[in-house]
């Protein structure tokens, strides 16, 4: 219905725009010199792989973070948002891509949180917020009560809470980062209803989404963002899936490492029928089995909420009630905790640097060898001196560059902490590598050392097993892709025969999560 | 390009590795500064006397203090400490006066060893009570700790009635004898509680720096997740901090009532109060993470000379008190604008660097 209204003749007036942006975190660069344009009545399309710079862009509009050098004109004017407050003031809603609820309380109470209708200033006004939260919920087609608390809705119903509260704040500019990820093919349908709404009503929308089906239906312009720059910015008409994959890949690829050729050696690892039940039912991991053998890559590809990150949870023992049979050089794997597989050979490098692969206050010595301390110890004592080389051969071999290593590791840059992360999975003198998106939030020169480094393990004779949704990397870097979509595998593609489109259409599979099958792939629409 | 931490320079910023070693050393400093004013301040001060006294003040706050240091680590908290001192002194009290009525006509008595050791294994046994319900139960820490408080100082209530248990000379029969020495005795001049300080100070710190299960205690308290994540076993880390914080909290039962040769069931009341002050005054982040146990130590050192000083210079208690809660707030205060010295400065050595 909305592809029909793109109207390309109509211009649309100018609400926003961004120019010159600049945005440099310690050791990343993640915009560079951006100009942005959201157009009011309209759809604004950012699409980008992860890591591109879209989410900063949409933080630095809302708010959340501030321009290292370049402006904000809203309607003509100058501005700074100091603070989202002051976004908001400037008719600037955000729906974060995490959901930002508090779920011990209750829909109405989130939905206006921070912007309570009060009596007096005082007194909160239950009755008033219950009937417009209400009225909201009935805008959105759904029933969900204002009385019922957050904590206990589904994914997809929690979505909808976080729409409602964008709404509740009148906004005249709405920045979406990826609502649908979490929606059922129904809810999707509503969702565009309102977003068709909301665009009648004059409302400019910023839409960030991965599926690039949707994007095209929905869009009216479209920017693309790759490595923190715009590599095309033009009207929906004429744009295809190709035409965006393109842009965002680019022609100049990145320095992705030379396939070392070697021989395969036997089989190190293989998983067999890995279940895990999910939270709102259903299997978060449905049946996954894969082997892998000594020197190979192994990429899985899929979008976020896949399930990848899961199945390599299950593998570190991380979810007791997973069911299904791992196995190691052939003996299977039945130790019950990190440790003990750790010393199977299995060594993960998570996808959260921060949450999950460092501690942050230690030191970079202490953070290194933090998996590895056995090796450094006879009886009680813990060698400092043997412990200290070790750590200094390994920032020697990867070319880690840090003052000292007894700096806390929070002072390096993000490419330097993945490597120490990476050096902290080595130091285990593992058999089988896992790396959940080993690139994430890098710098472009950093990722090309790690993937150079992932070459040279599997060459030494690692195998690896890494998580991506970067579509060049999982095409350049691994012997074998495998797809996974709604926690199930559905391709397994050679290097030879891996083609783009195949991937993307196998990411897409039965995209209904919640198990609400008939009406998945959205197609029934007039 | 890799580390030569001296051969990087700190480009037009050479005040601040001194101010950065000043505020590092600032319980030290602080130290210094508390003895020397009491030194010209307080008649007697400086008198051996008054060491040996106030060191066996400080020694008492310092075990606690210890065994809090790693509890606050791994970010979490024992509020039952104080209660467990004074449950421990029950206990000896009660098995060199009683022994165990084995209830068959018998009555089993020990000699002081063995009920030295009982004594430690009731403090260890109640903190892995502590421990076993944050992991497996997973109560909070505060509340759990809260709860064996309220436990163990009943108990301690109940076993005398509230009286005290008198006269722990012991009966020679039995081999009983001599638990005075634990509080009163001394070896080359030295109290043998301080003797004994200076044992579990330095167990305490070699733990902490130079054993796996010490870098497990910070990583836990770090990051929880990522230790997890890294293979480090959490709930054994854990189980064993709050044992070896009922440990330290056994051996000050065992002192106090040595000391007075006497047992009472309201002995150690706020003593995890000191405890916990001690260790944030020597620099152990509440969020976990962070601490020494040396700065535990002179931190004890601090309070004990601080309040020790105010008697001795006839300062009311009541201001007293005020004073060590000025004290407790300006250290942390000092200590936040440390860290961010500290990272400014990490930062900069790897800005030298040119990434």
């Amino acid at each position: 219905m909305t592809a029909v209204s793109q109207a390309m003749g109509v211009s649309h007036e100018i609400g926003l725009s961004v120019r010159g942006a600049t945005k440099v975190y310690p050791g990343t660069l993640a915009l560079s010199e951006v100009d942005f344009d959201v157009h009011l009545g309209a759809i604004n399309v950012l699409v980008g792989e992860n890591g591109a710079g879209k989410s900063t862009l949409m933080k630095v509009i809302a708010g959340v973070e501030q321009l290292t050098s370049g402006e904000i004109f809203v309607d003509g004017k100058a501005v700074t948002f100091a603070d989202t407050r002051a976004a908001a003031q400037h008719g600037i809603g955000i729906i974060f891509q995490e959901l930002n609820l508090f779920p011990n309380m209750t829909v109405a109470e989130n939905i206006f949180i921070a912007r309570e209708k009060t009596r007096g200033r005082i007194d909160i006004d239950t009755d008033r917020q219950r009937k417009a939260a209400a009225e909201l919920m009935q805008r959105l087609e759904h029933d969900i009560s204002p009385d019922a608390l957050v904590g206990e809705l589904r994914i997809g119903e929690q979505q909808i809470v976080e729409i409602a509260k964008a709404l509740a704040q009148d906004a005249r500019i709405l920045i979406m980062d990826e609502p649908t990820s979490a929606l059922s093919a129904a809810e999707v349908e509503i969702l565009f209803r309102v977003i068709a709404d909301l665009k009648k009503r004059g409302v400019g929308i910023v839409y960030i989404s991965h599926r690039l089906e949707e994007l095209i239906r929905i869009g009216d312009y479209i920017t693309v963002l790759r490595d923190g720059r715009i590599t095309g910015s033009r009207g929906m008409g004429g744009v295809d899936v190709g035409w965006i994959v393109r842009n965002m890949i680019g022609a100049a690829s990145k320095d992705f490492a030379k396939t070392e050729i070697h021989d395969l050696g036997p089989e190190v690892f293989r998983a067999e029928e890995i279940c895990l039940p999910g939270k709102s039912g259903g299997l978060t991991v449905d049946h996954v089995s894969l082997t892998l053998r000594a020197g190979e890559i192994v990429g899985i590809y899929g979008l976020m909420g896949a399930g990848r990150s899961e199945f390599f949870e299950c593998i570190m023992a991380q979810h007791p009630h997973s069911t299904g049979t791992f196995y190691v050089d052939g003996a299977v794997l039945n130790e019950p905790d990190v440790a003990t597989r750790i010393a199977r050979g299995l060594a993960l490098i998570p996808e959260d640097r921060k949450a999950e692969g460092l501690v942050q206050i230690m030191a970079i010595r202490e953070n290194m060898s933090l998996s590895s301390l056995k090796s450094f110890t006879s009886g009680f004592h813990l060698n400092l001196k043997r412990e200290r080389n070790a750590v200094l051969s390994f920032v020697r071999d990867l070319a880690i560059k840090i003052a000292s290593p007894e700096n806390p590791v929070s002072s390096l840059s993000g490419g330097n902490q993945q490597k120490v992360v990476i050096a902290k999975a080595l130091m285990t003198h593992p058999k089988v590598l896992l790396m959940d998106e080993p690139s994430r939030g890098i710098d472009v020169g950093a990722k090309a050392e790690v993937f150079r480094t992932m070459r040279r393990l599997a060459a030494e004779g690692l195998g690896i097993l890494f998580v991506t949704s970067d579509l060049e990397e999982v095409m350049s870097l691994s012997d074998r892709i495998i797809v996974m979509s709604n926690g199930r595998i559905t391709g397994e593609f050679s290097q030879a025969e891996a083609r783009e489109e195949q991937i993307v259409a196998a990411s897409a599979e039965g995209h209904a999560p919640m198990g609400r099958e008939g009406i998945d792939k959205g197609e029934s629409r007039t | 390009m890799t580390s030569n931490a001296a051969a990087v320079p700190t480009p037009g910023q050479g005040g601040q590795p001194l101010l950065l070693l000043l505020l590092k050393l600032r319980t030290f400093i602080a130290l210094i500064a508390v003895f020397t004013f009491f030194a010209f301040a307080a008649p007697n001060f400086l008198s051996t006397a008054n060491f040996v006294i106030m060191s066996k003040h400080v020694a008492l706050n310092a075990f606690l203090a210890i065994g809090m240091t790693f509890v606050i680590i791994t970010g979490g908290i024992d509020l039952s400490v104080g209660s467990i001192v004074g449950l421990c002194g029950m206990v000896a009290g009660w098995l060199i006066l009683n022994g165990i009525d084995l209830g068959i006509g018998y009555t089993l008595y020990f000699n002081i060893f063995e009920i030295i050791l009982i004594t430690l294994l009731v403090g260890i046994l109640f903190g892995a009570i502590n421990g076993l319900l944050i992991t497996k139960l997973n109560v909070a820490p505060f509340i759990a700790t809260l709860g064996t408080l309220y436990v163990a100082r009943g108990l301690a209530l109940l076993s005398s009635d509230g009286a005290t248990f008198p006269n722990l000379s012991g009966n020679p029969e039995y081999g009983s004898t001599g638990f005075y020495l634990l509080g009163a005795g001394s070896v080359l001049g030295i109290p043998i509680s301080i003797w004994i300080l200076i044992a579990v100070g330095c167990g305490a710190a070699y733990l902490a720096g130079c054993t796996p299960l010490g870098r497990h205690i910070y990583a836990v308290g770090g990051n929880e997740r990522a230790a997890a994540l890294s293979g480090v076993k959490v709930n054994r880390v854990k189980l064993f901090v709050y044992m070896f914080s009922g440990f330290c909290a056994a051996i000050v039962g065992l002192v106090i009532s040595s000391q007075l040769v006497a047992a009472h069931p309201a002995t150690g009341e706020t003593f995890e109060l000191n405890a916990i002050a001690a260790a944030v005054l020597g620099g152990t982040s509440m969020s976990g993470g962070r601490g020494r146990i040396a700065g535990t130590i002179i931190g004890a050192f601090v309070i004990g000379i601080l309040s020790d000083g105010l008697v001795m210079m006839g300062v009311s208690s009541f201001w007293q008190t005020v004073i060590k809660g000025l004290v407790i707030i300006a250290a942390v205060v000092v200590d936040q604008a440390q860290q961010r010295l500290q990272a400014r400065v990490a930062l900069q050595q790897q800005a030298a660097l040119g990434r």
